[in-house]
């Protein structure tokens, strides 16, 4: 056992060089006259550090090894870890799906800036440059009473009786595309607002509605994700927080024993702690491939739904970053929650 | 080494367990103390340990005032003191070196001076060929002779003791206190709690008698 300890310490941390410094004990039990805290003082600042670590080591393997020798309770706690997790990570993406598809609708909001009719051409043009200046515009075209006429002469069908107006009755139009990044709807009314004071313009029109209505739809679907996260992972907090708390009553005896021969608090926290962390990492790990299954599942039928909409549109799954945050989050849960079994239970446990 | 002044136990049930007891014990010293059941013996080793805080008096140990020491100071005020306990307090999944080994590991030595002291310790009580076992599978007496093993594998000073021949036969109970001598010529403080009054006075050491909570006397004449 020592051997294994000593060639992993060494691959895992920059080992001070092999302490000549520190007096080795040659006595036996039978020698002369210990001194007095004799045990304390040979310890020095870096085999201390040392001994921590290969303690942290020893209780990471050991808590790791104690997991996985009851696998079917394991297995459980880590399956209802995953559902929990699975659960508002699986609605974060189907989130950001939906926010893809409707970005692709949000194009759609524009705002069309009918101009009085003593406005000439080349004042509209000027128009049209001077709104492209601003920040939160994207783009301004301008469609001139001419080109209206042209369409609405194709489009509608009305091409012949159109011949017999006298005047052009249309006005001219800029169609103004608000940009993107100032998406969001008191931005864009906001816009509508400026535009509509401009001494040019007759009228503006941005159909809000149903912009409106889709934002605050993903406005409140993120809100309700976010709140179910927060109690899933309350959730995942009391399943290690009890998981642990079981896991020390069965080791009371233990406990007491060690306390009792001179154990700190942290070296008695110590395998518990790594139990959490086990606990959560492999609920994480479930979690990832929960959602990586349902993401395969999915992927046939929603290209198929794409296709009848002639969208190219594909599930985004999680990438790197997600998945390094989502099995990063479950893990401190899982130390989190071992941590308030830990400070709830392990000072109840004193020897009597 | 260890010095009682004036002090007085009562738990919160009002069982006054210790009485105005007072004593010193001086380094290296070797002393028994006895009394019938429930007269404070234990009681009166875990002021020693903190386990129990005294209500009243003084209790010393290392020159430390025990009272007014902090929680976060006893884990080293116990990793000074090697304490045999009755019913052993062995544990029972894992090895007799692993048992022996565990109060170097919480001190944190090195993994090779860990097996090396742990098999000096097995050896000096005579156990260095049943490492591997578990304690389950040992004796009565060799049980207790792993945990006088894990008691003195950090040369701690101070060797308490509550009835460590208290499931022996007299000859074991001969052998375990022949032990404890041993360690105490090394110059080890040494306390045993004994209500084996034949052993204790056999031994001719010093003798501390507690009866219902008072210290009715200490010396090597009293009855």
């Amino acid at each position: 056992m020592s051997e294994t300890d000593k060639s992993q310490n060494r691959g895992a941390t920059p080992r001070v060089a092999p302490v000549p410094a520190t007096p080795k004990r040659r006595q036996r039990v039978g020698d002369p006259a210990p001194p007095k805290g004799a045990s304390q003082s040979e310890i020095t600042d870096s085999s201390r550090r040392r001994s921590t670590w290969r303690h942290h080591n020893q209780m990471a393997k050991d808590s790791l090894w104690r997991i996985l020798r009851s696998p079917f309770s394991s297995l459980m706690t880590w399956a209802v870890l995953a559902i929990a997790l699975a659960l508002p990570a699986g609605l974060y993406l189907f989130l950001g799906n939906a926010q893809v598809v409707t970005s692709n609708w949000d194009g759609a909001s524009q705002i069309s800036l009918f101009l009085r009719s003593d406005i000439s051409e080349e004042q509209a043009q000027r128009l049209q440059s001077s709104i492209q200046l601003r920040g939160d515009v994207a783009t301004v075209n301008f469609v001139s009473k001419a080109q209206a006429m042209t369409e609405f002469r194709e489009l509608s069908g009305f091409g012949e009786a159109l011949d017999y107006l006298e005047d052009n009755p249309l006005p001219n139009v800029l169609v103004v595309r608000p940009d993107a990044s100032a998406g969001d709807v008191q931005k864009q009314a906001g816009l509508l607002e400026a535009l509509k004071k401009m001494p040019e313009v007759e009228e503006a029109q941005l159909d809000l509605n149903w912009v409106k209505r889709l934002y605050y739809i993903m406005e409140l679907s993120q809100r309700a994700v976010l709140a179910l996260a927060l109690l899933l992972g309350l959730a995942v907090l009391l399943v290690v927080g009890n998981t642990i708390r079981l896991a020390i009553e069965s080791r009371r005896d233990e406990i007491v024993v060690i306390k009792l021969i001179g154990a700190d608090n942290a070296f008695v926290r110590r395998p518990f702690l790594y139990t959490g962390i086990w606990y959560g990492l492999g609920g994480g790990l479930m979690a990832w491939w929960i959602i990586s299954i349902s993401m395969i599942w999915l992927e046939g039928p929603v290209r198929n739904l794409a296709s009848v909409y002639a969208s190219s549109f594909e599930l985004i799954g999680l990438g790197i970053g997600d998945s390094l945050l989502l099995i990063g989050s479950a893990t401190v849960l899982g130390w989190l929650g071992a941590w308030l079994a830990v400070a709830r239970h392990l000072g109840e446990i004193e020897p009597r | 080494m260890i010095r009682f002044d004036n002090v007085s136990k009562r738990y919160e049930n009002g069982h006054e367990a210790l009485k105005q007891v007072s004593f010193t014990l001086m380094p290296g010293e070797m002393c028994f103390l006895t009394g019938h059941s429930g007269a404070g013996k234990s009681t009166l080793l875990k002021l020693i340990m903190r386990m129990e805080k005294a209500t009243q008096g003084l209790v010393m140990v290392h020159d430390r005032n025990l009272s007014q020491m902090a929680d976060r100071h006893v884990p080293h005020l116990r990793r000074n003191i090697g304490v045999v306990f009755q019913n052993h307090q062995l544990l029972f999944d894992r090895s007799v070196f692993d048992n022996v080994a565990l109060p170097l590991v919480i001190e944190g030595a090195d993994p090779s001076d860990i097996a090396r002291r742990v098999r000096a310790a097995l050896d000096k009580v005579g156990l260095l060929n049943k490492e591997k076992l578990s304690p389950i599978m040992l004796s009565g007496g060799e049980q207790q002779r792993v945990g006088i093993a894990r008691a003195v594998v950090t040369r701690p000073p101070i060797i308490l003791a509550d009835e460590p021949t208290g499931n022996l036969d007299p000859k074991l109970s001969a052998e375990v206190m022949h032990l404890f001598r041993q360690f105490n010529e090394t110059g080890v403080t040494i306390l045993i709690a004994s209500h084996d009054l034949d052993l204790v006075y056999s031994m001719g050491n010093r003798v501390l008698t507690l009866k219902d909570g008072f210290m009715i006397s200490d010396g090597n004449n009293a009855v």
